[in-house]
């Protein structure tokens, strides 16, 4: 049998190499970049990425579309706030608070929603994470339409100052990395490979004698926990939390990120993520309509390259040249 | 005896698709589920299962009543079904799908922070299993590139990964060149020895090669019980079944 481990090992290698040589070239970029580009703008660019590869750990790679990923990520960002503003929470703990958070939600909102199948579990998410929503507008500690303002930022582990752009970039840039390492460890993971084989016939699963229902359960709180680790982020990023990022417009926009980048690749999310907020950065200033120009982004992405941006590279013959084999 | 159910029924709104089903299902015998298309086969194969639950009656599994137990701990009990259409996980390559069977007994199943490369261990296990119904060349294709017949010879062997006490096969032939048919034959045949194997199948040749002992369901009752030469001569199922200048 030792051929049979070789072959698809070396194949695999020569994947390993590229994709390592391309995930070097965008760790370089990135750290180079704040020097270039304005920081903030770039710690939101991260923050998206973050949370729609957080949402495509749920769709891409379960099988499960929720609409309700609003709720913890923007749930995170007020749990986060709240501590760092009135409990003096230092940043570190501020944004563990918001991950805890976010999960439970996910725990309670997952636990109803994977009840139902395909687009009933859509909406018993849209439904929950509206309640949530109305919730955060009544709520006292939300300051309602106000939302949360003047979040300091604080010290991180006591001494690095986060006030400093640059500090803060950096933080921001580690803790998505690690995000992002995490995704890409739970999908490769023999965990991942029964929440593959549940997004492609449950049934079987079952058949299998797996309780498929944990499995969806589990994959959905450690979505709405690595979303609630953007959500927490943005929070300090930008210093507040406002119900913007509880509103449903945010949970079409999540899908529509990762769509548009590629579901069920490690790359599409943070590509998608990227190009909507650039795009929206640069519509801001204009005066141009944003949701026409995402509508029609999606409409594109739609009838033209269903597999995403990413996905279409990686099915392409350039990235079979390049040794990526294309994995669904 | 390792599976029997008692007075089976399952109705869909007013449609009663099975009743007074009575079944006995015994240790190193291929038991088959035969009748006409609508007679309620799939029907009763996913009341057993637990894909359904039935509407009344009671199922026995090894001793224990499941009749309300849950599907997948059904199948950790160790009945383990197969379907009608072809159940594979299309985007995984075939060693890939073997080995999805194999984690859950070998708890390589919920490591979530532990690489994919933990997987490899049981590769060997995997190959086996594959070799057993002539896959072993294809190992590193996708699934979903066989053809038909080829996807239920996969099946089979994830299936048989789990290596169940009670087999449950929907129409394994169905769809199979003639080679596979021999050779699905000689496996079931073969892993009947240490099982109880229950399978619906249309073609006549290989229940009567097969198969100890046949039920015969017609819409949604049985019709007759018994080894081939019994059903085989009984006047109600060559009527209803067989046809009537059917020469066996």
């Amino acid at each position: 049998m030792t051929e049979i481990a070789t072959t698809p090992e070396t194949q695999h290698r020569t994947s390993n190499r590229v994709q390592l040589a391309l995930v070097g070239i965008l760790l370089i970029g990135l750290v180079i970049a704040p020097f270039t580009l304005y920081p903030v703008f770039l710690m939101k660019v991260l923050c998206f990425a973050l949370f729609a590869s957080a949402f495509n750990l749920l769709l891409g790679f379960t099988g499960l579309l929720s609409f309700g990923h609003a709720a913890f990520f923007g749930g995170a960002a007020y749990f986060t706030a709240y501590a760092v503003k009135e409990w003096n929470f230092p940043p570190e703990a501020g944004i563990l608070l918001g991950v805890v958070g976010a999960s439970l939600m996910g725990l309670v909102i997952g636990f109803f929603a994977i009840r139902r199948q395909g687009i009933y579990f859509a909406m018993i998410t849209l439904a929950l994470s509206q309640m949530f929503f109305f919730f955060c507008l009544q709520a006292e500690f939300t300051r309602g339409e106000d939302g949360l303002q003047g979040v300091p930022r604080g010290h991180l582990l006591g001494f690095i100052d986060l006030s400093d752009p640059l500090n803060m970039y950096f933080f921001v840039l580690v803790v998505f990395i690690a995000g992002v390492f995490a995704v890409w460890r739970i999908v490769n993971s023999p965990f991942g490979m029964i929440l593959r084989s549940i997004r492609e016939n449950e049934d079987r699963a079952i058949s299998l004698g797996y309780s498929v229902n944990l499995y969806k359960l589990a994959a959905f709180v450690m979505s709405a926990g690595l979303a609630g680790l953007a959500g927490g982020l943005k929070a300090l990023v930008f210093q507040f939390a406002t119900l913007t990022d509880v509103a449903w417009q945010m949970s079409g926009e999540v899908i529509l990120m990762t769509l548009l980048g590629g579901i069920g690749t490690i790359f599409g999310p943070i590509f998608g993520g990227a190009f909507i907020v650039t795009v929206q950065n640069y519509l801001s200033t204009t005066g141009f309509p944003v949701t026409v120009l995402t509508g029609l982004i999606f409409i594109v992405c739609v009838l033209l390259f269903r597999r995403g941006v990413v996905g279409e590279f990686n099915a392409s013959r350039l990235a079979k040249k390049l040794g990526l084999r294309s994995r669904s | 005896m390792v599976l029997s159910a008692r007075d089976l029924r399952r109705d869909f709104g007013g449609f009663t698709a099975v009743k007074n089903v009575n079944l006995d299902v015994h240790h190193a015998q291929v038991h088959a589920l035969i009748g006409p298309n609508g007679a309620g086969k799939t029907t009763v194969f996913n009341l057993l299962t637990k894909f359904l639950q039935p509407t009344s009656g009671k199922i026995t599994l090894l001793g224990h009543d499941i009749t309300k137990t849950a599907p997948a701990r059904v199948a950790r009990m160790g009945l383990v079904r197969s379907f009608q259409i072809s159940a594979i996980f299309p985007h995984l390559t075939l060693l890939e799908n073997v080995r999805v069977a194999l984690q859950r007994p070998e708890h390589l199943a919920v490591q979530f922070w532990q690489p994919l490369s933990k997987l490899n261990v049981l590769n060997d296990k995997a190959m086996a299993l594959l070799e057993s119904v002539g896959l072993q060349n294809e190992y590193d294709s996708q699934a979903a590139d066989l053809s038909y017949g080829r996807k239920r010879v996969l099946e089979i062997a994830t299936t048989l990964a789990l290596d169940p006490k009670v087999l449950l096969l929907d129409e394994p032939m169905a769809g199979m060149g003639g080679e596979d048919v021999g050779m699905v034959a000689e496996l079931i045949r073969k892993v009947a020895k240490t099982r109880a194997v229950l399978m619906v199948e249309h073609n006549l040749k290989v229940v009567s090669d097969l198969c100890d002992h046949i039920t015969v369901l017609q819409r949604g009752e049985i019709l007759a019980q018994g080894d081939y030469a019994t059903v085989s001569n009984d006047e109600r199922v060559k009527v209803a079944y067989l046809g009537t200048d059917h020469d066996g």
